[in-house]
């Protein structure tokens, strides 16, 4: 601290905001971001491409993905059909882009649906003892069930449909969320500044809302981020065993299981569909870690 | 406010009586209770308006625990707890919650103890909102003010906590703690995890807002410099008990309970050329689970004879306003030659 600034006694008068803090740097918006952000920045960039290709599939000169034509099966890529046809005839690259609503629509909805109700149940048994014990066990319950054979089983009862993917994929991560979000609720609770608040005379639902929620949402929303990777992946599994997607729907799962009878001699129905959700899984993915490193609070003294 | 000094000038800010906080141990399969933790057991003291009072011990005394329970951030097992001559403990949240905003707490902690993801203005505000005391600019006005106080630039309110070093942060602690206007603030080793210079720094300040503002802190640490610089009282706790209450004077310059001369004399001299005895306790503070029988303090006691491991000393009144928990103050006859001497030296 500097001591010019100070009058001879020191304690008498305030310091200018200069003296205490260093001015903040100057730097455009955007430029700043992707400095501090790469990850984010290439992740988010990618993701984003991903949605508007999703989005404005039928702008993409693509054609009808579920027009069979007998006549010109198992074509190789060429310039009419960039990614080849498959064993009906169809437009494997039309297919690959409409296959993409149904991967990034199953991530997003399974990380939104069981990030929200996670929350909600983590925040209330972290808060009300009684219901912890109960509710917890319940979650232990669902989680020792896999997802992959609850969402089979759920086919097996119900007919094939991308709701019920998303719906059993739901099941399985609400119970991880919820667990997170407790732990954090639980090592928030007894932390000083929720004391301080209580000595405050903060009433219980504003300190959930000013002082926990806010403290949650970084982890959930990191957590939801990776629950979106790995229910692309789910559903993709899904479909290709068939218990997913019905066909009649282009998925990149269901179109790989087609492909998967002709791997050997025409290796392209595969591998286009496979490039994709992989290079979209590993998007999402790093948009996740870009958010974890950000939102983390050690982190975030990096002004 | 100043309707209730004139009336109650005599009468002290904060009364506490035989407090007693027992912690349950759960264990086994069924989870039901297995043991308790005497964390405090028994804990009386008065605090006067613009009066320091330390409450000193080692770490896991329950030192911390009284402050807490004070505050009643958790229900007291037993005694009694008054603020102005009316009793906190037993109210329902209801009653309690607009006593709040007379006694404020300060934590150990200056980067747990501030929300991260708040900016000073609705740190500092949190109070002033919660009892409804000020709104839009007259609450900005407030803020600034309060900000003055702990001598941080007003600008500074519409920054993040991590923006700013530990002292600062320590600062806006103590203007969240003035905020609601309070008669009590309980330093909760307000300054034990700060530099030195800061330390003085703050200690100061604390002082100067005492003188300013009339405030009564509760002081507990187990810093003694710290303690002996600017407190009127202390009260010296050993294993969830008071053991010697007194002045700072007389404390500091004749100890008199056998534990508090062995506190102080581990109190380093910042001379070389000092010669003294120090007392050298043996042994761990006994666990609160399973307190010894008797005196507490008999198992390290230099002094110790049959009657402290059975009878429970009380804490009386022993001259030049002094309390005192010890067998060797009331029957001295009992005690052994050799002790009675060390005692006398």
């Amino acid at each position: 601290m500097s001591t010019t600034t100070l009058p001879p006694d020191g304690f008498n008068a305030a310091p200018k905001l200069a003296d205490v803090l260093p001015p903040r740097k100057e730097r455009g918006r955007i430029g700043m971001f992707i400095y501090r952000h790469p990850t984010i920045a290439v992740g988010g960039f990618m993701v984003s491409l991903f949605v508007l290709m999703a989005i404005f599939a039928p702008l993409l000169w693509t054609v009808d993905p579920t027009a069979l034509a007998p006549a010109r099966r198992t074509r190789p890529p060429s310039a009419q059909w960039w990614f080849g046809t498959d064993m009906l005839g169809r437009d494997v690259y039309s297919r690959v882009v409409y296959g993409a609503r149904i991967s990034l629509i199953v991530g997003f909805a399974t990380a939104i649906i069981s990030a929200v109700i996670g929350l909600t149940i983590g925040l209330i048994s972290g808060f009300i003892r009684a219901v912890d014990a109960v509710v917890m066990r319940v979650m232990d319950g669902l989680m020792s069930i896999p997802s992959i054979l609850l969402a089979i089983a759920m086919m097996a009862l119900t007919r094939a449909s991308v709701e019920n993917v998303i719906i059993a994929l739901v099941i399985a991560d609400v119970p991880r969320v919820a667990r997170l979000v407790r732990g954090v609720v639980l090592t928030l609770r007894e932390q000083p500044y929720v004391e301080a608040a209580v000595a405050a005379g903060t009433r219980t639902p504003m300190i959930i809302w000013k002082h926990i929620l806010p403290n949650t949402l970084a982890p959930v929303t990191v957590q939801a981020t990776f629950f979106c990777a790995s229910a692309m992946i789910s559903e993709a599994t899904l479909s290709f065993i068939g218990a997913g997607t019905p066909p009649i729907i282009p998925s990149w799962g269901n179109i790989m299981a087609e492909g998967r009878a002709l791997w050997q001699v025409k290796p392209y129905i595969v591998f286009f569909p496979a490039i994709f959700l992989s290079i979209t899984v590993l998007s999402v993915n790093l948009l996740g870690d870009g958010l974890r490193d950000a939102l983390d609070p050690r982190m975030a003294k990096r002004i | 406010m100043s309707n209730s000094q004139t009336q109650a000038s005599s009468r002290p800010l904060l009364e506490v009586k035989g407090l007693k906080k027992h912690f349950p141990i759960h264990g086994g399969i069924l989870g039901g209770k297995v043991g308790n933790v005497y964390a405090v057991d028994g804990v009386s003291f008065s605090i006067n308006r613009g009066e320091t009072l330390s409450l000193v011990g080692e770490s896991g005394c329950g030192k911390s625990t009284v402050g807490k329970a004070v505050l009643r951030l958790y229900p007291i097992t037993d005694g009694e707890v008054m603020l102005d001559g009316r009793r906190v403990d037993n109210l329902p949240a209801g009653e309690l919650r607009p006593l709040r905003k007379r006694m404020q707490v300060v934590f150990q902690d200056p980067f747990s103890s501030l929300n991260p993801r708040q900016r000073l203005r609705d740190i500092i505000a949190e109070p002033i909102v919660n009892f409804g005391m000020a709104s839009g600019s007259e609450l900005d006005d407030r803020v600034g003010d309060l900000l003055d106080k702990v001598r941080l630039p007003r600008e500074a309110m519409y920054r993040y906590p991590h923006e700013f070093s530990g002292g600062q942060r320590q600062r806006i602690a103590i203007a969240r703690a003035l905020a609601p206007g309070s008669d009590l603030i309980i330093c909760d080793e307000a300054v034990s995890a700060l530099d030195v210079s800061v330390k003085a720094q703050i200690v100061n300040l604390l002082s100067d807002l005492q003188d300013e503002l009339g405030l009564a802190l509760l002081f507990i640490s187990h810093d003694l410099a710290i303690v002996e610089h600017l407190t009127h009282r202390v009260a010296v706790m050993y294993l969830g008990k008071i053991v010697e209450l007194a002045d700072r004077k007389t404390l500091f310059g004749t100890p008199h309970h056998p534990y508090t001369r062995a506190l102080l004399s581990a109190v380093p001299v910042p001379d070389p050329t000092v010669k003294r005895q120090r007392i050298i306790l043996r042994g761990d503070v006994p666990s609160p689970i399973n307190p010894p029988s008797g005196c507490r303090f008999h198992t390290r006691c230099p002094f110790v004879f049959d009657r402290c491991k059975t009878e429970e000393p009380q804490l009386r009144d022993v001259g030049m306003g002094r309390m005192s928990a010890c067998h060797l103050d009331v029957v001295p006859d009992q005690v052994p030659e050799a002790n009675r001497q060390a005692v006398a030296a």
